[in-house]
């Protein structure tokens, strides 16, 4: 690791004021994916403001009915909190699904968003990548790509954002708090990350004064039929090839909301408003199924090793539907697929 | 001590001069004062100021588990935390897990299932365990190796290593998993 300096940030405006101050620094919280990235001098802050005494880690209720997350709550506190397993299931089952339990204990909720990808070619400084160095080249695009994009990519960049929590989030329409130079604002979170286009080195819109200080989850939280789906090479600790979180509203056998995201296919969580419309009001057939993959799916492109995951999310998608229809959530510790 | 100079504190220097603050954690019961740079990781302080070895260095990314310690009674990887930021923590190590002479269940039942070949994992699978039964969420099989696949074993004693902590966890072993002690 290079130097740096440290300092504590003693409450929110005084976490805004360090950084504005300071270009060349970074929070600090969980660290499990930024101190990585700094040995292996990817990410070279001249200084980590350390935010983990600021008084962000409760989950309280908000006036709608739905919960407020800290952003400093540990992933494994949040996906074992009593409130989220009852009333928002998916996002628990999706943390579960994610890291080891090692990381979920340090890592907390708004870091889990702002984790950058595990592109290995982002990671590996000897090599072009413009996410790492703008202008330098994409190496992924005609490389090994077996882990990238096939939804969303450009001509600049094939990563994929690799958080299991975020595409929950996503699926749940949760909104993200944050605190900057001109005061606090609530993100949708479906404009909370963005796709690479001509500057894949910003991987969100939270801007470089703000800090995230809670995420809020609406009061539909889908317990009844819900799944998250993650396929990997591993059965545990592994990256999503491809991952499906489902939430639908049922009525008999009609669908009267459905919430389909996808993980591990683009530079963000992937949600398609086309074919979730075209589920809503639909009979749980598996032909309206498909339907809806064939949409979310229609301007997927592969580059070569990672073509095979236009099919599997196809499947997936298929799969986590049928899955979240039935009331019959995939296990996160029986990894059997039924 | 040296102090961060006021160009250093204030970010502008791109290598700061190397400024230690003076920190304590409380290991294995100990009250220990230590002078860390910001970048020492928890593993290194353990490692090299405390001379506690036991605690190991595997891939130093969190990524093999061997690093695992109980920090504050939660399982961490030590190699992504920073000493720096842990000041006035309660760290566990498996030199603490022992009373006196008499090893802790884990260790025992380690030694019992023969949960180990090479033994380099284990410090890290021990201390990973006591955190997973401090947690309370596995209660088959088939969780704890969910629930410790934060901690890699290259000499492959899994079925070894699951049927230790499930001797510990309920007293007694499954029966596939007492097959594959045999």
């Amino acid at each position: 690791m290079n130097n740096f300096g440290y300092t504590r940030a003693s409450d929110v405006a005084d976490a805004v004021r360090q950084i504005a101050a300071d270009p060349g620094a970074k929070f600090i919280a969980g660290g499990t994916n930024l101190i990585d990235l700094m040995k292996e001098n990817v990410a070279r802050p001249s200084r980590l403001i350390d935010i983990t005494h600021l008084p962000l880690n409760n989950i309280e209720e908000t006036q709608d009915g739905g919960l407020r997350i800290g952003a400093l709550v540990p992933n494994s506190d949040l996906a074992y909190d009593p409130r989220i397993e009852a009333r928002y299931p998916l996002l628990s089952s999706a943390i579960l699904a994610g890291a080891s339990q090692q990381v979920r204990n340090m890592a907390s909720t708004g870091g889990n968003l702002l984790q950058r990808t595990r592109c290995f070619y982002f990671y590996d400084t000897t090599t072009p990548c413009n996410k790492r160095e703008p202008g330098s080249g994409c190496s992924a695009i005609e490389g090994i790509n077996r882990m990238h994009a096939i939804l969303g990519t450009s001509e600049h960049c094939i990563a994929t954002h690799p958080s299991d929590m975020c595409v929950a989030l996503a699926a749940l329409e949760a909104r993200v708090l944050a605190t900057g130079k001109d005061g606090q604002r609530s993100i949708a979170f479906a404009e909370f990350h963005r796709l690479p286009g001509d500057t894949p080195q910003i991987d969100s819109n939270l801007r470089a004064d703000e800090i995230i200080t809670a995420i809020e989850l609406p009061p539909k939280g889908f317990a009844t039929n819900y799944t998250y789906l993650k396929i990997r090479d591993r059965l545990s600790y592994a990256f999503a090839l491809v991952s499906v979180a489902v939430g639908l509203e049922i009525e008999g056998d009609t669908i009267k909301e459905a919430r389909l995201a996808l993980g591990g296919v683009a530079h963000k969580p992937w949600r398609d408003p086309r074919a979730e419309a075209q589920l809503n009001g639909a009979r749980a057939t598996r032909e309206n199924f498909l339907h809806a993959a064939d949409t979310v799916l229609r301007d997927a492109r592969g580059f070569g090793h990672n073509d095979f995951k236009i099919e599997l999310a196809r499947r997936g998608i298929l799969r986590a539907l049928t899955q979240a229809a039935r009331g019959t959530p995939q296990s996160q510790a029986d990894k059997r697929i039924k | 001590m040296a102090r961060p100079s006021s160009a250093a504190r204030k970010g502008l220097e791109k290598h700061p001069v190397p400024a230690k603050t003076t920190i304590t954690l409380h290991v294995n019961g100990v009250e220990r004062k230590l002078a860390v740079a910001p970048w020492t990781t928890l593993l290194d302080a353990l490692r090299l100021y405390l001379d506690l070895p036991g605690t190991k260095k595997g891939c130093d990314h969190g990524q093999c588990g061997a690093c695992t310690v109980l920090l504050d009674g939660r399982r961490v990887y030590s190699c992504l935390t920073l000493a720096v930021m842990k000041d006035g923590a309660q760290v566990t190590t498996i030199e603490g897990l022992a009373q006196g002479s008499t090893l802790h269940p884990l260790q025992q039942a380690f030694i019992e299932h023969d949960a180990f070949q090479c033994g380099y994992c284990t410090p890290g699978q021990i201390c990973s365990a006591a955190g997973l039964i401090a947690e309370g969420k596995a209660r088959t099989a088939d969780e704890i190796r969910e629930l410790m696949s934060g901690n890699i074993c290259r000499c492959g004693a899994y079925p070894n290593i699951v049927a230790a902590i499930e001797e510990v966890m309920f007293g007694k072993t499954m029966e596939k998993s007492a097959e594959a002690k045999r």
